[in-house]
């Protein structure tokens, strides 16, 4: 039994023009220790799955299927019991961090509550905790730190603050949102390797949620590719990056800045848009925007596992050879 | 800080001066005078009056003797009330008035919050729309309106209250309060619902929820204090509509506050009584206000004037 199994997911939203699905129909398992790189554009469903995992959806938002953690159903727990498992055995942090902070509490009391709440700890004990872990997050002088506010930090400081928060229980899981979309450059790189680090240290699993590909290879064993609420390819990181099954995958990894191929000029982006989640499209939902579209692709692919391990939901894979020169 | 109080209250004495150049000028336009009565006084009399309260020298003159009175502390003696000075009917009407108005106040803060924060948590549901109606007639209908219905209903009607006078007791409280606090109540219990549902919408309250804190917990620990803050900052205008109503309220109940002196002040042309008031009512404003913008710099750590 897999650590977390998400089963069939489906998260749809009633909105005045009608259910928008934000995810349809999403399947994957999560193990102990693993670091899961969840990858696509705006509004593939990379975020809904996770708030749908943790009962954070907003209320007009459902969610259907299964999300068993431990073996235990998490959709249509009570708040009451999710509550026990939320920060204590599965956290998340946030992509903005400073406003995912709480501007009229010290930093010191926002740590401090998860664990009187989770752990039962005294205050005293609590806050020793705290600082340890601030301490690991390399967080200088974490005694001042706790009696400042947030506004008195940096956004990178607000981050590492965040995911001391998620790792002060030991949780099995962290949901890390974009952890670092909304930090310059230089503090992005200080936090993934921060992640990294933690990844290596600890048999915590994490889920990354990200548009950005070269922070999955800096940091993920494995990638699942979302587009328009459906998983599009799954697979190891290694063979994704050099052989991209799905014709999506490549259209990201084209679309990445690359160092050695710096003289090609101009970057490579995919045409078009996402589909309308009020109506998505029948057949393949990336069809419209594929350069490899043909007949086959008005009916819904399913999802084939072509190597052990390595999953893919498109009709090319079904056709004889001459697709493999698509890689250029 | 303490810079910051100190350059506030220094502001304060340019407002007030005007406040006491305009009142004055103001109430010297308005038609007639503090010793016309329907018998007109025989003239020798009246000039011996008017020359006794100084009132037959050129306006300036009066209006820099009054000055120089007021930063000496002194409002003058009551033209009408010929026994007392101003100070001292300050003095006995200031704590009915306060009580009344302090009352009002903490009433409107208090339901007024609960029953927004409650509409907010219950947010498009019956509960919340009732509310909310309720709240909008609350706004709507004016206290000197409000005030002779609810005598009406609990002291003609129903006998439980008496119509009016007063003492420090509940039944003569009750019913002068709640006219008072009424249209507050409805006002504050509309902020408190737009702020708590915008701060039920931030950041801060999902990472609270994601930390796994039971939501009766969000509410208190997170949500409550930032969803309060738009209710203090209107704490200090309220302060002022309480002033202003409880001049109705004062007459209707026939409560001997500030209120009904001021009124009267006004109606017999008691110059120095009117003026006594004004002041008063406009250094409380101005004390509230501050007061206000102190409690919200020390709960809002984001904000420090210096």
């Amino acid at each position: 039994m897999a650590l977390l199994e998400v089963r069939d997911l489906v998260v749809a939203f009633d909105t005045p023009e009608g259910e928008v699905h934000a995810v349809n129909g999403l399947s994957f398992d999560l193990e102990p220790g693993q670091t899961l790189g969840v990858v696509g554009e705006s509004g593939s469903g990379k975020t809904q799955t996770a708030m749908a995992m943790m009962g954070l959806l907003a209320e007009n938002g459902r969610a259907s299927g299964s999300v068993r953690f431990r073996g235990q159903e998490l959709l249509g727990m009570s708040t009451q019991e999710l509550s026990r498992i939320r920060g204590s055995s599965i956290s998340m942090i946030f992509q903005d961090p400073i406003s995912s902070l709480n501007p009229y509490m010290t930093i010191g009391d926002q740590l401090i509550e998860v664990l009187t709440h989770h752990r039962n700890l005294k205050r005293k004990a609590a806050r020793q905790r705290a600082e340890e872990m601030l301490h690991q997050v390399q967080i200088s002088d974490p005694a001042q730190r706790m009696r400042q506010f947030p506004h008195e930090l940096s956004g990178g400081m607000c981050q590492r603050v965040m995911i001391a928060m998620g790792l002060l229980c030991q949780p099995d899981i962290l949901i890390a949102d974009e952890p670092t979309t909304a930090l310059d450059v230089t503090v992005q790189s200080q936090i993934n390797l921060l992640m990294d680090e933690l990844s290596e240290q600890s048999s915590t699993a994490i889920m990354l949620i990200t548009h950005d590909l070269g922070v999955i290879a800096g940091l993920c064993n494995q990638v699942l590719v979302m587009y328009a609420g459906e998983l599009m390819e799954f697979a190891d990181i290694d063979p994704l990056f050099s052989s991209p099954a799905h014709p999506y995958t490549e259209g990201l990894l084209k679309s990445v800045p690359r160092l050695d191929q710096i003289d090609s000029g101009i970057l490579s982006a995919i045409p078009g848009n996402p589909p309308d989640l009020l109506s998505l499209p029948v057949g393949c939902p990336f069809r419209a925007r594929c350069s490899y579209a043909f007949d086959q692709c008005s009916a819904h692919p399913s999802l084939r596992e072509t190597e052990p391990d390595r999953w893919t939901r498109c009709h090319l894979d079904t056709l004889p050879k001459p697709t493999e020169n698509k890689a250029d | 800080m303490l810079n910051y109080s100190l350059k506030r209250l220094a502001s304060a004495i340019p407002t007030l001066l005007l406040l006491i150049t305009v009142a004055f000028f103001l109430i010297r336009i308005a038609p007639g005078g503090p010793f016309d009565a329907e018998k007109a006084l025989p003239e020798d009399i009246k000039a011996n009056l008017e020359a006794k309260y100084q009132l037959d020298q050129p306006l300036i003159i009066q209006y820099v003797r009054y000055l120089w009175q007021i930063v000496q502390l002194d409002l003058g003696p009551s033209f009408h009330y010929r026994d007392w000075t101003v100070n001292e009917l300050i003095a006995q009407g200031a704590p009915v008035s306060f009580t009344l108005g302090a009352l009002a106040l903490v009433l409107a803060f208090t339901l007024g919050t609960a029953l927004g924060a409650w509409a907010a948590l219950k947010q498009n549901s019956v509960a919340d729309y009732s509310t909310m109606s309720v709240a909008m007639i609350g706004i709507s209908i004016p206290n000197f309106v409000v005030a002779p219905l609810l005598v009406l209903v609990f002291a003609v009607t129903l006998g439980w209250l008496p119509a009016g006078g007063w003492s420090y007791s509940f039944s003569h409280l009750l019913l002068p309060t709640i006219a008072l606090a009424l249209p507050m109540v409805a006002y504050i219990a509309r902020i408190t619902r737009g702020s708590m549902i915008e701060v039920l919408h931030s950041g801060f309250i999902r990472t609270a929820r994601a930390k796994g804190l039971p939501e009766r917990e969000v509410i208190v620990q997170h949500a409550l204090k930032p969803a309060l803050l738009p209710v203090i900052s209107y704490m200090g205008p309220a302060a002022a509509g309480i002033l202003t109503g409880s001049v109705v309220i004062e007459r209707i109940f026939t409560i001997p506050g500030i209120g009904s002196h001021f009124v009267q002040g006004a109606l017999n042309r008691d110059y120095t009584l009117v003026m006594g008031v004004v002041i008063f009512y406009g250094v409380l404003i101005i004390v509230m206000n501050f007061l206000v913008d102190l409690l919200y710099a020390w709960l809002d750590p984001r904000i420090r004037y210096d």
